[in-house]
């Protein structure tokens, strides 16, 4: 159906399955007994919400930001700080996380947009080890030790966020969501113009493309949900520490989306569940389960130079 | 606020920046010339430290670990080089950012598995664990003294190196305009891995010689390896002036700010503040540093391609 390489149109025959898929898994796990994976499947699509906001700039907008972990933090602080100040709807605080993860993306996105290549994921990584820096330091909210939050979010509704199957719902109604506009966002002109400034930023501005502030916009949003996962990462650990924003955790992101596939609309998704996944598998074998990740990372890189999602494209089925 | 306590820590910044050099020249080299981002230079001073901490332990002797140590980390570099990283020169940044950091994790785990989850300890030579009195009434540590000589030595050989030789030509010619030089004839492959070979063992003589002053410990290396991006960027990519430069500014800003920050908010905004803020500042000055220098000078203070 889709004509144009810069179309990345959600394909009901893939989106559709993979929805019924999800929201049977915790009917499924708990048939078989087995309902401590229905957090670990809660974490995957926080983490491919994150992921995925990362792929939003890195993989259609050409911007390798080092630094995307930073406002996941904000966004998980954001839920924390208000539920220290007695704050526990998550009406408030999820939206709340948005805004900050979105102001700090545009402040950061402002200074270092300036720069390119090499030079931009640096600045990034710098201003995220500022942020970093800044909420390891500050005692009132934990520091180094970070906050404990007292409870789940409150969404009401009937709603019990405090159930792991009821949690995984919201996350799974919150993700696909996002999800769906991220789509529709990157088939818009929006998108298309994100992706020819990818391709050859001087010819867009030649064609009368205001690039900076596409650009701009973009690192924005991708920052805003960043911000929304960090608040659902909050809720879900019920803890938050400056270890969310670590420069680490930024290049884990960052291996997610290469891994799943730069560029490729369920990129983060796969990377993210395949890296996690790996992990809870490894870490059933080995304490040494780093070692393995490593491999298989390593293995990914030199085998299939664009992501596992290239395999895929190669035999023509995404 | 006294003159000496300036002076004593402008020694620790120069100490520290100098080492801090030791890490950033060969990343900057492999940066300018082979446009090759490697998070696991890092790792390569951890291993160093590592193997240096080990064999001096087991001989008993500071300097034999030292040397031994250096000359292991160095073939490790090269092995490294010749069986991983020679197949990322070609691909973009973002597979070398992934596969090097694929590499630092195998290596923390490796070394985890070897050395054990505890820092390893490490002791200084005896004939340097003393105080030196420089000027009357200021005394500084001998080893920290060792340290500056060291470093002031290697960062002049490795000018030498690149500004006076033949190999030095050729490397400058590489990082750049790779191409270019390769055609004028340059074996751009063997001169990068002789170049890895360099940069490894200088990760491995600044993990030595910190060692006995921070912990030997799996993550040792990527803490400084952020350090060291921070002053290839701010010095500018492939550079080796601009590495010194950028490794002495951010040597002296960091110790300046951890001793100096604290003090001052001390006395502008009473001790309540300072404790909270003092920290916090001090921590963020030098990477505040890099968003000035990147934000006035987009492509660093020195930049080396065109």
């Amino acid at each position: 159906m889709s004509s144009s390489v810069l179309d990345h149109r959600l394909d009901p025959r893939i989106a559709i399955p993979l929805l019924v898929l999800l929201a049977a898994l915790p009917l499924g796990l708990d048939a078989v007994g087995e309902s401590f994976y229905i957090g670990v499947a809660s974490r995957i699509l926080i983490f491919a919400l994150a992921a995925t906001s990362l792929n939003l700039i890195l993989g259609f907008g050409g911007m390798v930001s080092f630094g995307h972990a930073a406002f996941v933090g904000m966004g998980a602080y954001t839920v924390g700080i208000l539920m220290q100040g007695g704050v526990v709807s998550a009406w408030v605080a999820w939206p709340a996380a948005f805004v900050v993860g979105g102001l700090f993306a545009f402040v950061i996105g402002l200074v270092s947009l300036r720069t390119q290549g090499v030079y931009f994921i640096m600045i990034t990584l710098a201003f995220a080890q500022m942020l970093f820096y800044l909420m390891a330091s500050l005692k009132t909210w934990g520091g180094d030790d970070g906050l404990s939050l007292a409870s789940r979010s409150r969404v009401g509704l009937g709603l019990d966020l405090g159930s792991d199957t009821q949690f995984f719902y919201v996350v799974l109604a919150v993700g696909s969501l996002v999800f769906f506009f991220i789509a529709r966002l990157l088939n818009a002109r929006f998108g298309h113009v994100l992706q020819g400034i990818r391709e050859n930023e001087t010819r867009m501005a030649a064609l009368g493309f205001a690039v900076f502030r596409y650009k701009l916009i973009a690192f924005t949003l991708a920052g805003a949900i960043a911000g929304l996962a960090g608040a659902l990462l909050a809720n879900q650990g019920n803890f938050v520490s400056p270890a969310l924003m670590q420069w680490s955790q930024s290049g884990m992101l960052m291996v997610m989306v290469i891994l799943g596939g730069v560029g490729y609309l369920y990129g983060g998704l796969v990377g993210a569940a395949v890296f996690l996944l790996l992990e809870e598998v490894l870490v059933g074998y080995t304490i040494h389960w780093q070692f393995g990740l490593g491999a298989v990372l390593l293995a990914v890189v030199l085998l299939a130079p664009n992501g596992l999602l290239s395999l895929l494209r190669r035999r023509g089925a995404v | 606020m006294t003159g000496i306590l300036v002076l004593e820590q402008l020694l620790n910044g120069l100490q520290f920046g100098l080492m801090l050099f030791l890490l950033a020249a060969g990343l900057t080299l492999v940066f300018g010339i082979m446009d090759m981002i490697n998070l696991a230079h890092g790792s390569l001073y951890m291993v160093g430290a590592y193997l240096i901490a080990s064999i001096a332990a087991a001989s008993g002797s500071f300097w034999l670990g030292l040397a031994g140590g250096v000359a292991a980390t160095a073939v490790i570099g090269v092995l490294l080089e010749l069986t991983v990283l020679r197949r990322l020169y070609e691909r973009d940044h973002l597979s070398q950012v992934l596969g090097t950091f694929a590499i630092l994790l195998m290596a923390n785990e490796g070394v985890r598995m070897i050395w054990g989850s505890q820092p390893v300890p490490m002791a200084m030579p005896a004939a340097l664990s003393g105080p030196v009195e420089l000027l009357p009434g200021f005394s500084y540590p001998a080893y920290r003294l060792f340290i500056i000589g060291v470093g002031l030595a290697v960062a002049l050989l490795l000018y030498l190196l690149v500004t006076r030789t033949r190999v030095g030509m050729q490397v400058r010619a590489g990082a750049s305009n790779r191409e270019m030089a390769q055609a004028m004839g340059t074996n751009v492959r063997l001169l990068f891995t002789a170049l890895f070979a360099i940069g490894a063992a200088l990760c491995a003589v600044a993990g030595g010689m910190l060692g006995p002053l921070l912990a030997v410990q799996v993550g040792m290396g990527e803490s400084i390896l952020i350090l060291a991006f921070v002053v290839i960027v701010i010095g500018g990519i492939g550079s080796i002036r601009g590495a010194l430069l950028g490794a002495l500014l951010v040597g002296a800003v960091d110790t300046a700010g951890r001793t100096l920050v604290p003090l001052l908010f001390g006395q502008l905004l009473g001790p309540a503040a300072a404790a909270t803020a003092g920290p916090a500042v001090a921590s963020i000055l030098i990477y505040v540093l890099m968003a000035a220098v990147l934000f006035w000078k987009p492509r660093g203070l020195f930049p080396s391609h065109g």
